[in-house]
């Protein structure tokens, strides 16, 4: 945790390096302020309405006064150098940060106007309706069907044999995989190509009927035809889910997503449109993000 | 001189032929224009010198005093008058204790034929001879091999390179005694039981049902040969074992799984020494409690319900050699579910599993050939226990299925035929040896087995 | 959308019947921890509750009249009447002046079994060393017998008193209560070695026998273990040979103690002739025993150097022997010494193999040196634990708590030095 502060320092002089020499031309928008986000963070009828969200991991901010709307069916993507605390956002949005002890999460943050940290709230449930796929595929050492109808099982969603096979098949067609596997539905997972298990990770996903999906950067393990595959994945499912993608590509951020959130050492800088993040952005931190100069 | 004093004098020696070493090379050094002209450090001429005088002194030490005692009992019953001659080994070993004892002063020379005194008189006059003998061969060769490092300190012989290889050969000897002690188990045991199997046929030992070594008195005594039927002691290290386990195992994976999974990290501080400390308790504390609480407690239960059971259970037995296990079970199941990694719990925790689900469904079946190796070093270790079952369970080699019977097992029947006056040579000694073997075999390739599959295990996620 | 709200629906209503099953999960855990733990619960009061007993010895004081002529004894330094004289009977005596009516032979007989068996033979050593206290009256103080000393330290608890008639009983009591039978620190224990008599046993001998023999397991195990974990660590070349020593110190890790026994008995004493029943050969045989722990954990111990060190050492020219043992042993001996120390705790509380090896004898005296016979603490536990006299229970509870408080420290000794000298890279 003492890494995390040392790095936070030079990095903040850092930023204000960058940031004094083009104070004449956006002076509005050269530093950071807490919690003052530039471009469009918020809509209309979100799915999840976020409010003045703060992290910490012991005494150490991870996350520092965000305040964002995610929209119904929209394809956001979380961008920043590494260590900005977009990973530990995401978590936070299917609570998946509850296993880390000293993970200490404050303010506002509703998924359809109830309370995702509620102590009452049913984590079961509600990561049932926010599923996530991870930076590296993670599939169950069982065959490809277990993988899938893992989800339905544990929550009951098929009463028949044949319900299960409708849903596994239903799944692995939405994540591309179905003429890929058809035939060896029994062969272990593990056996898979990265690209395909990841696959296969999203069909699981998929398989639970969640209304938003997570992914922490899914196409980081994958080689560029994988990727490809994914990517075409995410855009088809955009029309029936609500799509977070946490990514360290650029390039993915700007083929996958709707809208993009520029995130920097715990603070979100910059919502907007992908187009308008990619080719003008409001705040000078982003661009020089998306230049090159610092990532 | 005895070889105890011996040690203290080797290494006198050693210690001024590393003093003289030092001094001639720093003089050796002098005219050269300091140490550093010479080839070696003077520490490593004054090391390599000591070497030379301790490490053939220690050898030749340790071959005397190997075989000192076998070449005069040897000499010594090779004087005897041939009447004397002992027929049988127990009888020498007998004869052999009576000189011994006349020798030490503790037998009154009265009491024994005067040839035996004889020969007392010449085992005491052998001893201070070779004695002698062994000191100044032992201090000749110490010196002479000082002598020979001294002569050696010269700048240019590297006696860093000397040293270092020697040491490298002491390294490599040490780490052969294992070799050697397994060498040495397989031998004690194997030749004992081949001369058992001379007496009692394989099939009867491995195939019998009976099991009763009885003490023949004389050997026209009818029954003296006993039988030698090993099933029933494997029934009753089973029973005992499988009720150990039947405790052990789900007491122990549920425990890693709780310390695991849901303990606060201040509890699993707090609760993981405590269970570490059944791992520490010396078995024969368990045994105590296992004779003298559980067992009439059990009996006493078992009368309360009209049911009939013996104050050496195997229950009992059993019960308590559970809880000495379940820290065994619950470190090595801990182990295992901790290398199960992470992102699969991650992964079904955001499919919406609860943790029970994700315990049972995803990590329980990825853990699962680790726990099965665990398992299998636990069922060794139960097989092999021997005090529990010495103080706690019979010697009544009964062929039950019963846990409220008494049972006997293979360790408790090593350590009963062991113990007490021991006849070389009888069908009875020999088949402790025998017992030993098969104990060792058993253990042996359950050892084998479990470090294989939790090996393969470890692969798989490494 | 809507089949999303109806799964969402669906989920929600199998929630409690899943919380229920994830509540009774967490229940098993919790039980088997608690079994576990109250296991060691009940097996630590169990033995103090058996064994406090055992550090209290009972006994009485007589005014003695050393009279001669009762004794049959008329010159203290002849060594044939003192092997004749009646000794019992000045104590008997004494207890008479207390219950007068006690003259049949029978009364007699069960007056004399108040005072312990060894109680004539502190009144002939005491004339034999002072011969001029012949006729004199002396206040002694006498170990009671161990049925009495039992019956006393359990007043409360009829289950003891079984072993007294119910005269003896009456009479046990007046003299309670008179003061003459009282119970005090048990210094015997702590002085002696073993005897036939419960109250009369010590422990003293045990534990030195204990310590002799862990001396020479030390000596023996300590430099070989961190010298094969040293070689396999940084010099054994990737060969077969290398392969089967790994093999061999796992499974001699894993192989039944009581083998280690078999191994003492038939190499150590069979092929070499080595005494039974001493220290040395109890003590290598342990060391041999102990061996696969040592270097194992030594081995963990080096790996944890990291190799920064050893390429700083090697940039500057030293040789890989200089490297090894000016730079790595060092750093790694706490964690060789930890893993020695709970190495040798284990062979403290070895029991098995001692008994192959004849450490199981009878031994009264202390002993004296590595070659002198002895026996060990778990021993003497054993043999008592397996005595039929009540006394040697206690006495085998109370050896219990002397063993685990010196594992105890021993382990606490371990965690100490792990937290004081092992350094985190």
């Amino acid at each position: 945790m003492n890494s995390m502060n040392t790095a936070a320092m030079p990095a903040q002089n850092v930023s204000e390096k960058v940031a004094k020499p083009v104070i004449d031309e956006k002076p509005e928008t050269a530093v950071i302020t807490e919690g003052s986000t530039v471009g469009q963070p918020f809509a209309d009828d979100p799915k999840f309405k976020l409010r003045n969200v703060e992290v910490f991991y012991g005494e150490n901010p991870a996350i520092k006064n965000i305040s964002l709307d995610i929209g119904r069916n929209e394809v956001i993507a979380f961008i920043g150098p590494s260590g900005c605390g977009k990973s530990t956002f995401l978590r936070c949005l299917n609570r998946m940060n509850d296993s880390i002890d000293i993970c200490r999460v404050k303010g506002s943050l509703m998924l359809d106007d109830q309370d995702i940290y509620d102590p009452k709230r049913d984590v079961v449930e509600l990561r049932a309706r926010v599923g996530m796929v991870f930076q590296k595929p993670n599939p169950f050492p069982k065959s490809i069907y277990d993988n899938v109808a893992y989800g339905p099982r544990i929550h009951g969603l098929a009463n028949r044999k044949s319900d299960l096979d409708d849903i596994v098949e239903n799944s692995l067609r939405k994540a591309g995989l179905w003429d890929e596997v058809k035939d060896r539905l029994d062969a272990t997972a593990t056996g898979m190509s990265g690209g395909q298990q990841q696959r296969l990770c999203i069909a699981r996903a998929i398989a639970v009927s969640p209304e938003v999906i997570l992914m922490d950067e899914p196409c980081s393990a994958l080689d560029p035809i994988a990727t490809a595959k994914v990517e075409e994945l995410i855009a088809e499912m955009s029309e029936s889910y609500t799509i977070v993608i946490v990514t360290h590509s650029m390039q993915q951020a700007a083929r996958v997503s709707d809208r993009t959130a520029y995130f920097h050492l715990g603070h979100l800088v910059e919502v907007n449109d992908t187009d308008k993040v990619f080719t003008a952005p409001d705040h000078q931190l982003t661009e020089s993000y998306i230049t090159g100069r610092f990532g | 001189m005895q070889t105890a004093n011996l040690l203290p004098l080797i290494l006198v020696i050693a210690v001024i032929a590393y003093g003289l070493a030092y001094m001639r090379s720093r003089t050796v050094a002098g005219p050269l224009g300091g140490i550093r002209n010479l080839k070696a450090l003077p520490f490593y001429y004054a090391a390599r010198a000591a070497l030379w005088c301790a490490i053939p002194a220690l050898i030749v030490l340790s071959a005397w005093a190997a075989f000192e005692g076998k070449v005069i009992q040897n000499l010594v019953v090779g004087s005897l008058p041939s009447e004397l001659l002992p027929q049988s080994a127990g009888e020498a070993s007998l004869l052999m204790s009576q000189i011994n004892n006349v020798a030490a002063g503790k037998l009154n020379p009265n009491f024994v034929p005067a040839d035996v005194v004889g020969a007392a008189d010449k085992l005491g006059a052998l001893n201070a001879q070779s004695s002698q003998f062994k000191t100044v061969l032992v201090v000749l060769i110490a010196v002479l091999g000082a002598a020979f490092a001294w002569s050696r300190v010269q700048p240019q012989i590297n006696a860093r390179e000397n040293v270092e290889r020697t040491l490298r050969w002491i390294f490599f000897a040490c780490a052969a005694v294992a070799v050697l002690t397994t060498v040495g188990i397989v031998f004690s045991v194997i030749f004992e039981t081949v001369r058992f199997f001379g007496k009692v046929p394989i099939t009867e030992f491995l195939f019998g049902t009976s099991w009763s070594p009885q003490t023949a008195l004389r050997a026209d005594q009818v029954g003296s040969d006993g039988a030698f039927g090993i099933i029933p002691l494997f029934t009753g290290t089973l029973l005992i074992s499988a009720i150990a386990l039947l405790v052990a195992v789900p007491t122990g994976l549920l425990s890693a799984v709780y310390l695991s999974e849901y303990a606060s990290k201040s509890a699993r501080s707090v609760i993981k020494p405590l269970l570490e400390m059944l791992a520490g308790v010396p078995t024969v504390v368990y045994g105590f409690f296992a004779a003298l609480t559980v067992a009439p407690f059990i009996r006493d239960l078992a009368e309360m319900v009209g049911l009939e059971a013996s104050s050496q259970s195997a229950l009992a037995a059993g019960l308590v050699m559970g809880i000495m296990i379940i820290p065994f079970v619950s470190s090595l199941s801990d182990d295992v579910i901790n290398a199960v990694p992470r992102t699969l719990r991650d992964g079904s925790l955001a499919l919406g599993a609860t943790q029970s689900e994700t315990m049972k469904n995803v990590i329980f079946p990825a853990a699962l050939p680790g726990i099965m190796g665990g398992i299998l070093l636990a069922a060794s270790r139960a097989i092999g226990e021997t005090m529990i079952v010495v103080m706690a369970a019979g010697l009544a080699a009964n062929l039950t299925a019963n846990p409220l019977d008494s049972v006997t097992t293979v360790t408790v029947q090593i350590v009963t035929l062991l113990t007490g006056d021991q006849e070389f040579d009888s069908a009875k000694t020999l088949a402790a040896f025998a017992l030993g073997m098969m104990l060792f075999i058993l253990t042996l390739a359950l050892n084998m087995i479990a470090l294989k599959v939790v090996r393969k295990y470890r692969e798989q996620y490494d | 959308m809507t089949n999303s709200r109806t799964q969402a629906e669906i989920v929600r209503q199998s929630l409690k019947r899943r919380y229920r099953k994830e509540r009774r999960f967490r229940l098993y855990g919790m039980t088997a921890i608690a079994v576990a733990l109250l296991s060691l619960v009940v097996l630590f009061t169990d033995i103090i509750g058996k064994g406090y007993t055992g550090f209290i010895k009972t006994t009485m004081t007589l005014e003695v009249v050393l009279d001669g002529e009762q004794m049959y004894l008329e010159d203290p330094t002849d060594k044939d009447q003192i092997s004749m004289a009646d000794f019992q009977a000045p104590i008997i005596a004494a207890l008479q002046r207390y219950f007068p009516e006690a003259q049949s032979r029978k009364d007699v007989r069960e007056l004399s079994r108040l005072s312990g068996n060894y109680a004539s033979n502190q009144i002939r050593d005491l004339l034999q060393a002072q011969p001029e206290r012949l006729g004199t009256t002396q206040t002694l103080e006498f170990l009671v017998h161990d049925t009495v000393s039992v019956y006393v330290k359990h007043a409360d608890n009829p289950a003891y008193s079984i072993r007294l008639t119910e005269q003896q009983q009456r009479w046990v009591d007046e003299l309670v209560e008179q003061g003459v039978v009282t119970t005090s620190f048990n210094d015997v224990f702590f002085s002696r070695g073993d005897s036939r008599e419960p109250s009369n046993a010590g422990i003293l001998g045990a534990i030195v026998g204990s310590l002799l023999t862990m001396l020479v397991t030390l000596v023996i195990a300590f430099p070989t273990g961190v010298a094969a974990a040293v070689y396999l660590e940084e010099f054994a070349p990737q060969n077969k040979l290398t392969d089967f020593i790994e093999v061999n110190i796992n499974n001699l890790a894993a192989v039944p103690s009581i083998i280690f026994g078999l191994l003492g008995l038939a190499v150590f004493i069979g092929v070499f002739g080595m005494p039974r029943s001493v220290p040395v050969l109890g003590g290598l045989v342990l060391a041999l025993m102990t061996l696969p722990t040592i270097i194992i954990s030594s081995r963990a111990a080096i790996k944890s150097v990291p190799p920064s060190i050893r390429e700083a050492a090697e940039g500057i020219g030293a040789s890989k022997m200089q490297v090894v043992m000016h730079h790595v042993v060092p750093l790694a001996m706490p964690g060789m010494m930890t893993g020695s120390i709970i190495g040798m705790a284990q062979a403290l509380g070895e029991t098995a193999p001692l008994l192959l090896i004849g450490m199981v004898a009878f031994i009264v005296e202390v002993p004296e040196g590595f070659f002198s016979s002895a026996t060990v603490l778990p021993v003497q536990i054993y043999q008592w634990a397996s005595s039929a006299e009540q006394g040697f229970v206690e006495l085998a509870s109370a050896g219990i708590m002397i063993l685990l408080a010196f594992m105890i420290s021993m382990n606490g000794l371990a965690i100490w030095l792990r937290k004081r000298l092992e350094r985190r890279w």
